[in-house]
């Protein structure tokens, strides 16, 4: 008896421990981010680093200013969110409310498709299609620019959007559309006046989570958008996001350099902390 | 008749709304049909046999991709063979043990977190705690995978784990089992669609990362055909297509394997929601 309850706690144990594991790696992420982040940032000084417009991390006198990153990243995930959240949210309406069972089937699944599709095709796509499209359209010398960016971006986070605010549609009670209905509304207005209403905090999460996707996009960016460190003055201009950033040096980079790369992580990584906050915030409101 | 009683204002708004959803709805299924058919149209081309058999060399200019595909290959064997345990074990953890809320919670927060981390984030982090100690290798960049795909499974397999009846576990406990013959007899048993949805899913999500694993796998082509292969670099399809349309301007080679990313993500839906369609048709009887 004793020898089988010894067991049993040998094994919850061992359960405990895979339980915490998420935690840990959690843990581990932060405190290596921090760790490695935390130098460069020291000797470049943290206004210097979060506000100085300018990156010149090979030159004879090396200047480490991730405000330019900052900036796109911040400039080329409204612009996906301005484009992508209304013809994600208006095909979540249709999907939800209009569509017939076989349509939302068919939508649905090429929604998926779309979701499951590499990064690196978005980007070998957006560089045979959108790159030489935009140069020639608007005539200018190179079509990797931000605008590239944000229309791959833009499509990228439309499953996140169309997958999130249609389970929050479907899950509106069917009570208050009747009610809305039987007060005279149509069937359109009682769509977007009440259950639109009622189902948005689903849809703010459905947002930011694709926030977190686009802020956090690396490889399909990295091949459109140039990866000049400029500063985004124009939506036709090569520039640099902060997580290509990351991945576009360190595969020569030493020293301070490095560092600086890292500290480019630990920036991003807070970004993304907040995001979560956000996200959590607007889930917790929709339980209740 | 309802309609011709209505406000001008009121005909207006109902018809420009669904001018604009049947807008987005378009333009999202052309999108989708859009991308596969032009990935399609130009990878299909130069798909040959001696590409996907030969390895490249700089010498007779050959460029293959059957290095690529065997490194895929032990990438996502070895990420699963590891990340199985750890992520049905927290999720059996979560469901079964787990008494308190509070570390419940803890949990789950983190999960989200986990899930929620830019995959260059996972591809740094894995060069600092794996690559700097064992080299960059597969293995090192399977073990990045690891953390980034154990939500996916604690997540399929906590699902499936709700589903089983309270009813079996209090049956068994009512016969005398222990707390782990009950997991391992009734309620493991039961959660065999969460784990087998969890690994397409994984499958899935490994075969089209490429920011992880730049800096953890490595980006060679060499042909790696031994157990050891896992402690050497090597490039997956993804960080391949990567390269030969960045680095090189192979557009070709580029479309081809973008074209077999496609095939495999399209059956990778199909068997996720197929087995998920199977599973719960046959919980309903």
């Amino acid at each position: 008896m004793k020898k089988n309850k010894f067991k049993e706690n040998i094994i919850h144990g061992i359960f405990l421990l895979l339980g915490l594991i998420t935690v840990g790696f959690v843990l581990l992420i932060t405190i290596y981010l921090v760790i490695s982040g935390i130098p460069a940032i020291r000797e470049i000084g943290l206004i210097n680093f979060l506000f100085g417009k300018e990156w010149a991390s090979t030159a004879a006198e090396p200047k480490y200013g991730i405000l330019p990153f900052i900036l796109t990243s911040v400039y080329g995930t409204s612009g996906a969110i301005i484009i992508g959240v209304p013809i994600g949210f208006m095909t979540s309406v249709y999907l939800s409310k209009l569509a017939s069972p076989k349509t939302k089937y068919l939508v649905q699944t090429a929604v998926s498709l779309l979701a499951g599709i590499p990064s690196v095709v978005y980007g070998l796509v957006g560089m045979l299609v959108l790159i030489p499209n935009i140069r020639n359209i608007f005539n200018i010398p190179d079509g990797s620019s931000l605008l590239a960016a944000i229309i791959v971006l833009s499509i990228m986070i439309l499953p996140s959007i169309i997958k999130v605010s249609v389970t929050a549609l479907d899950s509106v009670p069917k009570e208050y559309e009747d009610a809305s209905l039987a007060l005279g509304a149509t069937s359109i207005e009682t769509y977007f006046k009440v259950s639109v209403p009622a189902a948005k905090s689903g849809i703010a999460a459905s947002v930011v989570l694709g926030v977190g996707r686009a802020i956090g996009e690396a490889m399909a960016v990295m091949m459109v958008a140039g990866n000049a460190p400029n500063m985004p003055n124009s939506i036709f201009q090569s520039v640099r996001f902060l997580t290509t950033a990351v991945s576009s040096e360190m595969s020569y980079s030493s020293g301070l350099q490095r560092q600086a790369l890292f500290s480019i992580a630990l920036v991003l990584f807070m970004f993304i902390l907040l995001i979560n906050a956000t996200l959590n915030f607007f889930i917790k409101r929709n339980k209740e | 008749m309802l309609n011709s009683s209505l406000s001008k204002k009121r005909k207006f708004y109902e018809a420009f709304m669904k001018v604009l959803m049947f807008i987005s709805v378009g333009a999202t299924a052309a999108l989708t049909l859009f991308i596969i058919g032009y990935v399609f149209i130009k990878g299909f081309p130069n798909i040959t046999l001696n590409l996907l058999l030969t390895s490249p060399s700089y010498l007779s200019e050959n460029i293959g991709i059957l290095p690529d595909i065997l490194n895929t290959i032990y990438i996502v064997i070895s990420t699963l063979i590891i990340v199985l345990p750890l992520g049905v074990g927290a999720a059996i953890y979560l469901t079964e043990y787990a008494s308190n809320k509070k570390i419940v919670s803890i949990i789950e927060y983190a999960t989200d977190i986990l899930s929620g981390i830019p995959s260059i984030i996972y591809g740094l982090v894995g060069m600092l705690l794996f690559s700097n100690n064992m080299g960059t290798c597969l293995l090192a960049g399977s073990l990045t995978l690891v953390i980034m795909n154990l939500p996916t499974i604690m997540r399929t397999t906590q699902e499936s784990l709700k589903t089983v009846p309270q009813s079996y576990r209090e049956g068994a406990f009512g016969l005398g089992a222990g707390k782990w013959r009950v997991i391992r007899t009734v309620v493991l048993p039961s959660c065999i669609d969460g784990v087998i949805t969890g690994c397409i899913l994984s499958i899935g999500r490994i075969l089209g990362e490429s920011a992880a694993l730049l800096y953890t796998a490595g980006f060679v082509h060499i042909l790696n055909t031994q157990i050891t292969a896992l402690m050497s670099p090597g490039a997956t399809l993804t960080v391949s297509l990567y390269l030969y349309a960045k680095e090189r301007g192979e557009f070709g080679v580029a479309f081809a394997i973008a074209a077999i990313l496609m095939i495999l993500t399209i059956i990778i839906n199909f068997a996720a929601t197929s087995v998920q369609n199977y599973f719960s048709k046959r919980r309903s009887l």
